[in-house]
């Protein structure tokens, strides 16, 4: 079902594509890459790059990763780059934040960012905020990477949206890839940047596959942090997502489409730094803003983005308040209709959508 | 002529060095009687396995006396709790069962011998791997498979799923790995404050065993002397991760440092009962905690998401199947000195097989918790609050 709605959606594109005549001359069948498989590129290639990248975290190694995001890494790097930790959240991610400020470039990785909890006092307290302690003498090129919020019936304990967290701090950069291009390109440019970068992944994207343009299947190909996408044009709402969410914002957008309502769906790539001038500026243009995001309201992503939206210049052309579109403020059920009920649905969307619009 | 075989095979494990096998315990004495039901033997003693100590003059008894009333009692509870987790991988395949789901067989001498050895007035807490817990703590089969069907009638009301099942006294099923082990110290701590003799028992797996909170909780409970029972269930492998890539020590009775260790047969659940009831005395007479390296096994892979063949072998699987099985050592035992027939042990199996079938139908049957329970829960003691739900038009009631 995941793979056809990719489908419906690159097809899409494929057709404007096509209607440029370059498309036939010059590049070749567009190649549909999974989510997976664009991370693992995008690690394979950087680890190829430059020799101080290496990666480390609990079954990254010898079981191909615990998502197989890993999967062929330490068959070709060997041990050396390639680290089985012990499940030792908070050790391992230490000696990560000491590798790195000591030279070398760690991808840490988090078997779901549940367990950074774990960690979180390295991640804050020893990564993010040393390079400004020290006034500039202690960098920390450090990656932490891992699935982030909900999956599928694996309850509270493991559920939990971390990008509110990690994007209140500082020092941080923090970003949340939807797509596979977006999942290599921001991967890598993580990797190459000389700050620490918090990748929230998303299990459930793993397995759905995107076309991936040609330029993105190049070894250089990077997105830069801090800069939002507009993944749909429209002129009567704006929509503003992160990670699987944007998915269901499209969808949305399709239905609405139908019944004449235009959305333009951005994706935020980016947590922090927040690229809000693309928000703001799609907001001078459709006068209505909702946020959509899978983690809870208060304190959120969504609530970030509305205070700045009322703090700057796009708040004089709002034509209705901007709302959120949240997870409910609850820890996760396991039963498969409470869980359900628990993240934002598609319907929630096309509701709070008419709403906004007032139709 | 039956009986001659009998006594000939029984001399003959008897005597068969098992020097490769670590995890086989011997059964003794052969006594002989004609198999009429009045005839059974009421008890037996058997030899078991001794344990390694850390820092104790003396371990538990290395002999055990089971009756026949014990006997047919942990057959029965190791039973169930075999064919409740086969019948768990059973509905996780038809999907009927979702999410992390990590089974137990494999270690049932460890619950069944644990809970021997306590009472159920005492408490306990372990992590994830937590159904045979469930059941010897109260739970009940049908309310443990409605739980992981995600239904009302579920033990949890269908909100917590296979690793948040309570009872009273259980603490669950915990998902993050060792987070269990303060929670244990804590629940100590309270039966130290409280003056009521009880212990708590505080389960970890040889995975969770290199977690720094358990190394804190240990500090604090060996400086407070804590009634607090630590047991390293060691099954080998952390998820995907052998023992010997994971400590730098695996040695995991001696890990407390300060604090008393043993190291059992984890697959003998007369082993297991005896070195219980052995830390329970140490605990109950105010010299602190102790601690109990089980060496056990699983046969499933880590959760039904990992077939459990990539580290390691179907070869290794088998063997302890065939070797060392914690039901098939008892119901050895148990038949070859006339503690049982084999036609009870068959009935046995019949009524297990049906309350798991009965209770696997109510768990399909069952229906989903109601949505109104969605945001009930959130506090205790509490007037009903409003909850958010997934947009500011929608406004959820949420009561205690």
């Amino acid at each position: 079902m995941a793979s056809l709605r990719c489908f419906l959606r690159s097809g899409r594109n494929a057709v404007s594509v096509i209607l440029r005549r370059e498309f036939h001359k010059t590049s070749p069948a567009a190649l549909q890459v999974t989510v997976r498989d664009a991370l693992n590129q995008a690690m394979d290639e950087e680890l190829e790059r430059d020799e101080r990248v290496f990666l480390l975290g609990e079954e990254v190694a010898q079981y191909d990763g615990a998502y197989k995001v890993s999967r062929g890494l330490w068959k070709k790097y060997g041990d050396k780059r390639i680290i089985d930790t012990p499940i030792t959240e908070m050790g391992f991610a230490g000696i990560a934040v000491g590798a790195a400020m000591a030279g070398l470039r760690p991808i840490c990785e988090f078997m779901t960012f549940n367990f950074s909890m774990q960690a979180i006092d390295q991640v804050i307290n020893s990564a993010a905020k040393t390079y400004y302690m020290s006034a500039g003498l202690q960098p920390v090129p450090i990656v932490f990477r891992g699935p982030n919020g909900a999956s599928a019936g694996v309850a509270a304990q493991h559920s939990q949206c971390f990008a509110a967290w990690y994007g209140h701090c500082p020092g941080l950069k923090v970003i949340s890839p939807w797509s596979a291009e977006d999942a290599k390109g921001l991967l890598k440019s993580a990797i190459r940047d000389d700050n620490p970068v918090v990748v929230l992944e998303n299990e459930l994207m793993y397995g759905v596959p995107f076309e991936m343009s040609e330029e993105a299947q190049s070894k250089d190909f990077t997105i830069p942090i801090g800069k939002a996408k507009v993944e749909r044009q429209g002129s009567h709402i704006t929509l503003v997502s992160h990670s699987r969410m944007v998915g269901h914002c499209l969808d949305a957008a399709a239905v609405l489409a139908k019944e004449g309502i235009e959305c333009e769906v951005i994706n935020l790539r980016t947590i922090r730094p927040m690229d809000i001038d693309t928000i703001e500026a799609s907001v001078m243009k459709t006068n209505h803003l909702i946020t959509v995001e899978g983690g809870w309201p208060q304190f959120g992503v969504g609530a970030e983005i509305c205070a700045r939206i009322m703090e700057g210049q796009a708040f004089n052309y709002l034509d209705a308040p901007a709302i959120r579109v949240t997870g409910v403020d609850i820890p996760m059920p396991y039963a498969k209709i409470l869980e359900d009920h628990s993240t934002p649905q598609i319907k929630d969307i096309i509701f709070s959508v008419k709403k906004t619009l007032n139709v | 002529m039956q009986k001659m075989l009998t006594i000939i095979s029984n001399v003959l494990r008897g005597s068969a060095s098992r020097n490769g096998a670590e995890m086989v315990s011997e059964g003794t004495r052969v006594v002989v009687s004609a198999r009429t039901y009045a005839d059974f033997t009421p008890q037996a003693t058997f030899d078991i396995k001794k344990c390694d100590l850390h820092r104790l003059e003396e371990g538990p008894p290395q002999q055990a006396v089971l009756t026949r009333e014990e006997g047919l009692q942990y057959y029965r509870t190791m039973q169930t709790m075999r064919r409740m987790e086969l019948k768990a991988d059973q509905l996780y395949k038809q999907k009927i069962i979702r999410g992390f789901c990590h089974l137990y067989d494999g270690q049932e001498a460890c619950a069944v011998g644990i809970e021997a050895g306590i009472n159920l007035t005492d408490h306990l807490i372990t992590a994830y791997r937590a159904h045979g817990y469930t059941l010897t703590r109260g739970g009940t089969v049908r309310e443990i498979l409605a739980e992981l069907t995600g239904r009302r009638g579920g033990i949890a009301k269908g909100k917590g799923g296979s690793m948040h099942m309570y009872t009273k006294n259980f603490y669950g099923g915990n998902g993050i790995v060792g987070a269990q082990v303060p929670l244990g110290a804590g629940v100590a701590l309270a039966c130290k404050y409280q003056e009521k003799n009880e212990l708590c028992v505080c389960l970890y797996g040889d995975g969770a065993a290199n977690q720094g909170q358990i190394f804190e909780t240990y500090n604090m409970a060996s400086l407070w002397k804590l009634p607090c029972i630590f047991i390293c269930e060691n099954n080998k492998y952390g998820m995907g991760t052998s023992v010997e890539r994971a400590a730098a020590s695996t040695d995991y009775y001696k890990r407390g440092d300060f604090i008393p260790g043993l190291r059992v047969d984890g697959m003998d659940v007369l082993c297991v009962r005896e070195a219980t009831k052995f830390a329970a005395e140490h605990c109950r007479s105010g010299k602190g905690p102790i601690l109990m390296e089980l060496q056990t096994y699983r046969y499933h892979g880590h959760s039904m998401s990992d077939p459990g063949i990539s580290y390691r072998t179907r070869e290794e699987i088998q063997e302890v199947r065939s070797k060392s099985d914690p039901i098939s050592m008892l119901k050895d035992r148990m038949l070859n000195n006339n503690m049982a027939s084999v036609e009870e042990l068959k009935e046995i199996d019949v009524e297990v097989r049906k309350e798991i079938e009965d209770a696997a139908q109510f768990a399909t049957t069952d229906p989903e918790p109601p949505l109104d329970d969605l945001c009930n829960h959130l506090f205790y003691n509490d007037p009903p609050i409003e909850v958010r739900g997934t947009n500011p038009w929608t406004k959820l009631k949420s009561v205690s």
